[in-house]
């Protein structure tokens, strides 16, 4: 287990160290003079040698390389200048939003997908089967941002039952506001789940331990739910794991879909306004959330089944 | 990456060597659902090739008699506020699109699957590093890399052609080396280092063949997900710029009208979903067919 472990975690600190390397590189390809883009183009050669000295691009490009490291691994982001205030802060008031949001997609995502899936894996290729696969090709080939007008449109503006717009915390504010967010944004990843646990589902069902559960008399829907099922949880989990930068994509869409104050809107934000360090940071952060959710994953996997951390003797 | 992981890291390798005779007569023996789906990716292609000659109007023709007119004969789609013909801009996006969707999606196959052939054959160091980028690529929420690369060349098409191709061929080059591994112990492989073949010929003429078929299985849900990416880019304002119409922005468009203009949001969406629905069939299809083929 420890040999594992030190070589799971290994193994995403160097993924993590390509994404320092990766995102450090934006704020350099930027074309022209990425501080006179930030200061926009009026600013006095000294006000543009003073910034770039307090980001440190009058240095050579390995210290630099190292002074941004550093800085990222103590959570300095440093200062955004369009919105005029420390980009850390910005991210905390934001991170709330976004969190709930994809949590949440998630939740719906496991509750409508196991299901389907169980229902799906019972009776392969009869008509239940069929048009659970039918309704997720649908679900997988929408837009999340087009689902989620549709939803705000039929719920939302047809029959008022939920506001199409705005964000506010608390269980009963998420479930207000976020509701429609996240069946737009998990509706895409329930096909995906059901897929795959489906296909898990009859892998398994093909196994001797399960024709000897069927063979002692257990009902059909025991022998899925209870003894299928619990050797599927963790490929639903390794989904939802590899998934989750496909949702931090997808809350880019959705924020600004339902003008949720979320990390994505402000990812366009700052793209629109060209607040390089800010776009620096939200990217790394969201690559750093996908590294560490998979690394989490494959963890938990292994406490659980023993033949994850022993598979590589 | 952050477009949905459909073979999973737990995917079991796929068993490649098939037997040659189903190549005679693909297209009879394709399913049912596989056939609907490439017919339906066909018409949706040419109407994207032939929009000029066919759409009715053109994409910014401006007719303030008839504004935001309900779907009819003469707007099968209806009007938007300014009386342009939504159809006709929903054919001239579709060209736009899925020109730049086969653009971000084959050439990153090709460069995917050699890399990834390569990785696997050799093994060793080549392979470690090469899987590492690879993690890396993939690690990077799709969505988040390449709105990060227009923020550097700025919103419009390029920011797709330049941040795709980066991600996409990692995936790629991930399904081919996870079968690479398994393929280079085949016999057939084993039997071009007895027959004294060079490496070259035994990668390109020997394994790469049979590589592809998965990586083209895939791709055909990797023209969505780059179509999906494309539309939600234009939604942002992040894509093609006005005047050009793009299926993203013409739903854009249509956001603030949804209750009294539905069609101009609707419908285009509905073309995407179309769109997906052709991709996924002819997928879905042509990997059944695999899956047969391995039972038999």
């Amino acid at each position: 287990m420890l040999s594992y472990l030190i070589r799971r975690v290994v193994l995403a600190l160097v993924v993590l160290f390509g994404l320092l390397v990766a995102t450090f590189f934006i704020i350099h390809l930027v074309p022209g003079d990425p501080v006179e883009i930030v200061l926009g183009g009026h600013a006095s050669p000294a006000q543009v040698a003073r910034v770039r000295h307090e980001l440190g691009l009058d240095r050579p490009l390995l210290s630099q390389f190292w002074l941004y490291v550093s800085r990222m691994v103590q959570g300095h982001f440093g200062t955004s200048f369009t919105l005029d205030s420390p980009v850390g802060q910005i991210i905390g008031q934001r991170l709330g939003a976004s969190a709930a949001l994809i949590g949440y997609g998630m939740l719906l995502s496991v509750l409508l997908g196991v299901p389907l899936a169980i229902v799906a894996a019972l009776r392969p290729n009869r008509w239940m089967d069929k048009s659970i696969r039918v309704g997720t090709t649908l679900t997988f080939a929408m837009p999340a941002f087009w689902l989620g007008l549709m939803l705000a449109l039929i719920f939302g503006l047809e029959l008022g039952w939920l506001p199409v717009a705005g964000y506010s915390g608390g269980v009963g504010g998420i479930l207000r506001t976020l509701t429609l967010p996240a069946l737009a944004l998990g509706l895409a990843l329930t096909g995906v789940v059901v897929r795959t646990l489906r296909s898990s589902l009859l892998e398994v069902l093909q196994t001797e331990y399960i024709e000897a559960a069927r063979s002692r008399g257990l009902s059909e829907l025991r022998v899925v739910g209870k003894h299928a099922l619990r050797n599927s949880v963790m490929n639903t989990l390794t989904i939802l794991s590899v998934n989750v930068g496909f949702l931090i994509g997808g809350t880019v869409v959705i924020e600004q879909v339902f003008q949720i104050p979320g990390l994505g809107s402000l990812l366009v934000e700052a793209v629109e306004k060209r607040d390089y360090q800010l776009v620096q940071t939200l990217a790394l952060l969201a690559g750093s959330a996908v590294v560490l959710a998979s690394l989490a994953a494959d963890l938990v996997q292994a406490t659980l089944d023993p033949r994850v951390r022993l598979a590589g003797r | 990456m952050s477009a949905i992981d459909v073979f999973g890291e737990s995917s079991a390798p796929v068993t490649v060597a098939l037997e040659t005779r189903r190549r005679q007569g693909v297209l009879r023996r394709m399913p049912l659902e596989a056939k609907i789906g490439a017919a339906i990716l066909i018409v949706l292609f040419l109407a994207g090739v032939l929009a000029p000659v066919i759409a009715p109007y053109g994409q910014n023709q401006l007719d303030f008699a008839n504004i935001f007119s309900a779907p009819s004969g003469n707007h099968l789609f209806g009007t938007d506020g300014a009386g342009r013909d939504v159809f006709s801009r929903t054919l001239y996006a579709l060209r736009l699109d899925l020109g730049v969707v086969l653009a971000v999606t084959y050439p990153p196959l090709i460069v995917g699957v050699l890399v990834g052939a390569v990785a696997g054959y050799f093994g060793g160091l080549i392979d470690a590093v090469i899987a590492r980028i690879i993690d890396t690529m993939i690690a990077f929420p799709f969505m988040v890399l390449v709105i990060a690369v227009i923020a550097i060349v700025g919103p419009g098409i390029k920011g797709v052609l330049i941040g795709v191709p980066i991600v996409a061929w990692a995936l790629y080059a991930r399904l081919a080396r996870s079968e690479m591994l398994v393929l280079r112990e085949q016999q057939f492989m084993l039997a071009t280092i007895a027959l004294g073949y060079t490496r070259r010929r035994a990668i390109l003429r020997h394994a790469v063949p049979n590589l592809l078929r998965s990586s083209l299985i895939y791709s055909t849900l990797d023209m969505v997900v780059n179509l999906l990416l494309l539309a939600s880019l234009a939604y942002l304002g992040l894509g093609a710029q006005p005047p050009n119409a793009e299926l993203g922005s013409i739903i854009a468009d249509g956001q603030s009208t949804l209750l009294s203009a539905w069609w101009i949001a609707t419908l285009p969406g509905l073309v995407v979903v179309l769109f997906g629905v052709g991709a996924g069939l002819l997928g879905d299809g042509i990997s059944d067919g695999r899956l047969r083929g391995r039972l038999q």
